[in-house]
């Protein structure tokens, strides 16, 4: 941890200041930090930076906060950890280097953890994304008991064999914070560092948001409405895929990444619809089949373009 | 002799994949080395988190020299025939081969001899074949060499390997070779926090200590027994005892290398959730150990945590962390408890009209309506008030909608009791929400409360017809819904009650009960009962008893009553293990094989009683007389179900049996005689069966 910091930036202080010296700590191990991507999704794996960029033979190497939507997991701001929003800090190395577990305990060390006082493990948890057709191997990374990131060296993403391997960090940000600012409930975190009248918490800035969505996503949101979107984000990523193809020609390809837009949106739909209680436990799967096809086009389209390792 | 270490130094490998992993790595190198001529003295395997370690002693240095013989071609053979005999064999010419004479001519015979190579050698060649292919159930690709297609395939990224081999009193040599870029060599690495750096080791008795001082525990076993001590030390302390788990100290020890016990605490407020969730909550999420009070045996406000790191501050910082988190699990189960004892279980059940059961038997809401109807059908007839069967059947499956099932599934049955005593129903009601799933295994308990029998029998009539009327049955090493436990646990329940009922009509009736009605529908029954006997035949053969006397009962026809079958095997069993039932049966074999032969040359049967006028014999007198005698004796102790008698009853037949055998030549010159002593033949045949179908037990 940097002591020179001034004390509201001090990651067990500030949520802000926790931020930042992740984003820190990874700039300076090479990666770029990029900022959210700017849709809805399920979680920072969806990013095409971590997505997209996983597939191919060029190096990357990305980290950076992707809130995270599920619309399922709202609780009206009455639970003290679940929230239908919430931010996962996304770490994506290409190829993975030899040294990830220990730059990632460096990491810890970085937001205050320090492995000398602290029980940190690596336990079994494979990684499976069935809306993605994405599988690896790895760990759930616990830090006295709890589960505070997951490791994972992507073996295939979208149905491609990742050549070579990516490797894969998740840091659920707001359960790090609390256990390292010691808070019980996740709207009591300090954001901004400062005390008084010039606290800003968590609740502050989302409590009301919470409520909302959790309203919006269980009651109101207008299923005729997002059946419709996900049929026309369906349509929109095929004919975006199809004429993406140069000259016709399956060699090169020109549209993928507004192709994978609507596979993102079609997949966030998707889990509105199952927020709603309008998808039958059959449905479920075909549901997500089709997700999954969509993904799959966009990588194989992907691969053909110039970032995806085209000749 | 020389010994081999071996280290594979590699990220954390999962913990249930370890024992067999380290197992897997000890067979295929000892196994490969045998093949190859160096047959070793002794190894062992070891695994840590991030270690397979194997060493092998007693090597020898060097493979024998073998020596083989070669025959070649006859002398004047043509030249190719030389040639390639000379290539083969690598002799310069024949004057190198030696001549044999064998009566087809003169031949060339080539001695080969092939020295042995340097055992270190040998292992430089099988030890990156063996890692290559190492049969991990999962493996994975990583770094920048993933990039190549067959680039090497392991558990979690492989870091390093040790590999040395010498002698006791000299410095060993390294293996040398490499597997996608490792290079083997003599450096290991201690436990991940404590002391990471790296160690020289030269052989298996200063690896194993320098580990140690290194903070790593190589032996699993050690570790395990580590954790025990400590863990009913620290219960033990505090006036509590250790709930023992042992899968739980299974996958603990698989996850550190460097085991610190320490005990943390709980709000006393969360004892009032079931102490089947709490320990259930500790357990699966946290992997912690429960304590008890010994004197209630209830679960104490305490659980024990198995760190991997002796930490600066004592472990106070460790223990504050899981006490969070095993408070907000608790408060979890806790608010979960709570929920589901503000629903009554019957108003869960609407829920079940939209839970498909199987999509060919219809909903959960369906199938509970059936096993209702079947629960009240069988409450006669194992003594259960029929009322309180219906209730129990009606409300058993209703835990499975609750929140605490939902998060612990293990817990199916134990929560529906609960839930069913705070609502005030009856206790055998409640008992039988539990107990219907039981016996779930041949070692599971039998219940005995006549409704929880009832709901139980029920329970799994339903799904043996059910799957039967779908023809959804076991095949080979696949019953999917496990149909021959079930099946098994019909059996249990009714032996083990010494129940009377007939199952054909049971079955008959759960049959009806269905929405589906295949076409075959009349078989179905027998088709079940048949497989009924499969598993009587099964459970006999476990417990060491003759499962071939199932058959000779199930082929006297027309058995259905399981407790009578079960009775009637124990009485064969018993019988044929007594001399007079071993000589009873060879003679019952020997008329049956008679008759077989006799019946097939005459193209007809002996049916139809003997004419006593035409016995010669005194000993077919004999035997006419004590076949009529014991034929009466065995059906009457048959009626009144007391097999034993009858036994004793067939018995009396052996001496006329034998008798008869000895003196009368059955295949008579006069065909009228002969017919005779073959009708007398068959009376024996239809006299035995009373109480078995001899002719169906294996010699």
């Amino acid at each position: 941890m940097d002591a020179s910091l001034p004390a509201h930036m001090r990651p067990e202080r500030s949520f802000q200041g926790f931020i930042l010296a992740l984003q820190r700590f990874w700039a300076e191990q090479g990666c770029v930090i990029l900022q959210p991507y700017d849709m809805e999704m399920g979680a920072g794996t969806f990013h095409p930076a971590t997505t997209l960029r996983a597939l191919g033979p060029k190096p990357w190497n990305a980290a950076y906060v992707q809130p995270s939507r599920r619309p399922k997991d709202g609780r009206y701001g009455e639970n003290p950890n679940r929230m239908q929003h919430y931010y996962q800090f996304q770490v994506i190395m290409k190829p993975s280097p030899p040294n990830l577990q220990e730059l990632y305990l460096k990491s810890l060390a970085a937001i205050g953890i320090d492995s000398a006082v602290h029980d940190i493990r690596f336990v079994e948890d494979d990684w499976e994304s069935p809306t993605l057709g994405a599988w690896g191997l790895g760990w759930e990374c616990w830090c006295d008991g709890m589960e505070v990131s997951q490791f994972t060296y992507f073996q295939q993403v979208a149905g491609f064999e990742c050549a070579p391997v990516a490797g894969e960090l998740t840091y659920g940000l707001e359960r790090l914070a609390m256990y390292v600012q010691g808070v019980d409930r996740v709207y009591d975190l300090n954001f901004n560092g400062r005390e008084g009248d010039a606290k800003v918490t968590y609740g502050d800035v989302f409590l009301q948001a919470e409520r909302e969505y959790s309203r919006h996503n269980f009651e109101i949101a207008d299923t005729a409405m997002l059946f419709e979107q996900f049929k026309m984000a369906e349509a929109a990523c095929r004919k975006y895929l199809e004429s993406g193809w140069r000259e016709g020609n399956r060699k090169e390809h020109l549209m993928a990444l507004p192709a994978y837009d609507q596979c993102i949106k079609a997949s966030h739909v998707f889990n509105l619809l199952d927020a709603r209680g309008v998808i039958s436990v059959t449905e479920r799967q075909s549901y997500i089949l089709r997700v999954r096809e969509l993904a799959k086009a966009c990588g194989e389209a992907w691969i053909h373009t110039e970032a995806g390792g085209a000749a | 002799m020389p010994d081999l270490l071996l280290e594979l130094f590699s990220e954390e490998i999962p913990a249930r994949m370890q024992a067999k992993a380290a197992d897997d790595l000890r067979r295929l190198v000892t196994e490969k080395l045998v093949a190859e001529g160096l047959v070793y003295e002794g190894a062992k395997a070891f695994a840590t988190p991030r270690r397979l370690a194997l060493t092998v002693h007693g090597i020898p240095a060097r493979q024998p020299d073998l020596k083989t013989e070669r025959r070649g071609p006859k002398v004047g053979a043509p030249d190719a025939a030389v040639q390639g005999f000379l290539k083969a064999t690598g002799l310069k010419s024949l004057d190198e081969a030696k001549i044999q004479r064998d009566p087809k001519g003169d031949f060339y015979i080539g001695l080969i001899e092939k020295a042995g190579r340097d055992a270190i050698d040998v292992l430089a060649e099988i030890l990156p074949v063996i890692i290559r292919t190492f049969p991990w159930p999962k493996s994975m690709r990583w770094g920048a060499l993933s990039a190549k297609p067959g680039s090497l395939s392991w558990v979690r990224p492989l870091h390093a390997i040790t590999a040395t081999f010498g002698l006791e009193t000299e410095e060993p040599d390294i293996v040398k070779f490499q597997v996608d870029g490792i290079e083997s060599g003599q450096t290991t690495y201690g436990h991940r926090f404590m002391a990471p750096s790296a160690i020289s080791v030269r052989r298996f008795e200063d690896y194993e200590a320098k580990l140690l001082d290194a903070k790593v525990v190589l032996d699993p076993e050690r570790r395990k027994d580590a954790i025990l001590t400590d863990a009913k030390q620290l219960a033990f302390a505090q006036g509590f005892e250790l709930v023992e788990d042992q899968n739980l100290l299974d996958e603990v020890s698989g996850l550190v290398e460097w085991p610190v016990v320490l005990m943390g605490s709980f709000e006393q407020e969360f004892l009032k959730t079931p102490d089947e969730v709490i320990r259930a909550t500790i357990r699966n999420n946290q992997k912690c150990f429960v304590v008890r009070d010994p004197k209630t045996g209830k679960l104490a406000s305490k659980f024990i945590l198995v760190a991997n790191i002796e930490a600066t501050d004592g472990g106070k910082t460790i223990i504050g962390g899981n006490e969070r988190v095993i408070r907000a699990r608790l408060s979890d189960a806790k608010f979960f408890y709570e929920t589901d004892l503000k629903t009554r279980l019957e108003d869960r059940l609407p829920k079940f009209d939209q839970i498909v059961f199987h999509e060919k038997l219809g909903t959960q809401a369906e199938r509970i309506k059936r096993i209702e109807r079947l629960a009240a059908e069988i409450a006669p007839l194992v003594g259960a008030d029929v009322a309180k069967a219906t209730r129990a059947a009606h409300l058993a499956k209703a835990d499975l909608l609750t929140e605490v099932v939902g998060e612990f599934p293990e817990v199916q049955g134990l929560m529906g009791k609960y839930y069913a005593l705070a609502q005030g129903e009856d206790a055998s009601v409640a008992a039988a929400c539990e107990e219907h799933y039981k016996p779930q295994g041949p070692t599971d308990r039998v219940p005995t409360d006549p409704v929880s029998v009832a709901v139980a029998l029920a329970d799994k009539l339903d799904t043996l017809i059910g799957f039967w009327a779908i023809d959804e049955k076991p095949t080979g090493s696949k019953d999917p819904y496990a149909l021959r436990r079930a099946a098994l646990g019909v059996i249990r329940l009714i032996a083990d009650n010494t129940l009377r009922l007939s199952l054909m009509t049971v079955a008959a009736s759960a049959l009806a009960g269905l929405s589906v009605q295949p076409a075959d529908g009349d078989k179905i029954p027998s088709d079940l009962l048949a497989f009924f006997a499969d598993r009587l035949k099964v459970q006999l053969r476990e417990q060491g008893a003759r499962h071939d006397l199932v058959d000779a009962v199930f082929a006297l026809g027309g058995q259905d009553d399981l407790l009578m079958i079960v009775r009637r095997v124990e009485a064969l069993g018993k019988f044929l293990e007594s001399d007079d039932g071993k000589n009873l049966l060879a003679g019952i074999k020997r008329a049956s094989n008679i008759l077989g032969i006799e019946e097939k040359k005459d193209k007809r049967s002996f049916d139809g009683a003997p004419d006593a006028a035409l016995y010669s014999l005194d000993e077919e007198k004999a035997l006419a007389k004590a076949i009529g005698e014991v034929s009466a004796e065995a059906s009457a102790a048959v009626a009144k179900e007391d097999f034993a008698a009858a036994m004793s009853a067939m018995a009396k037949l052996r001496p006329p049996v034998d008798a008869f055998f000895e003196k009368v030549r059955v295949n008579d010159d006069d065909a009228k005689v002969r017919e005779n002593r073959l009708k007398l033949l068959n009376e024996i045949r239809s006299a035995t069966r009373a109480v078995a179908d001899f002719s169906k037990i294996q010699d």
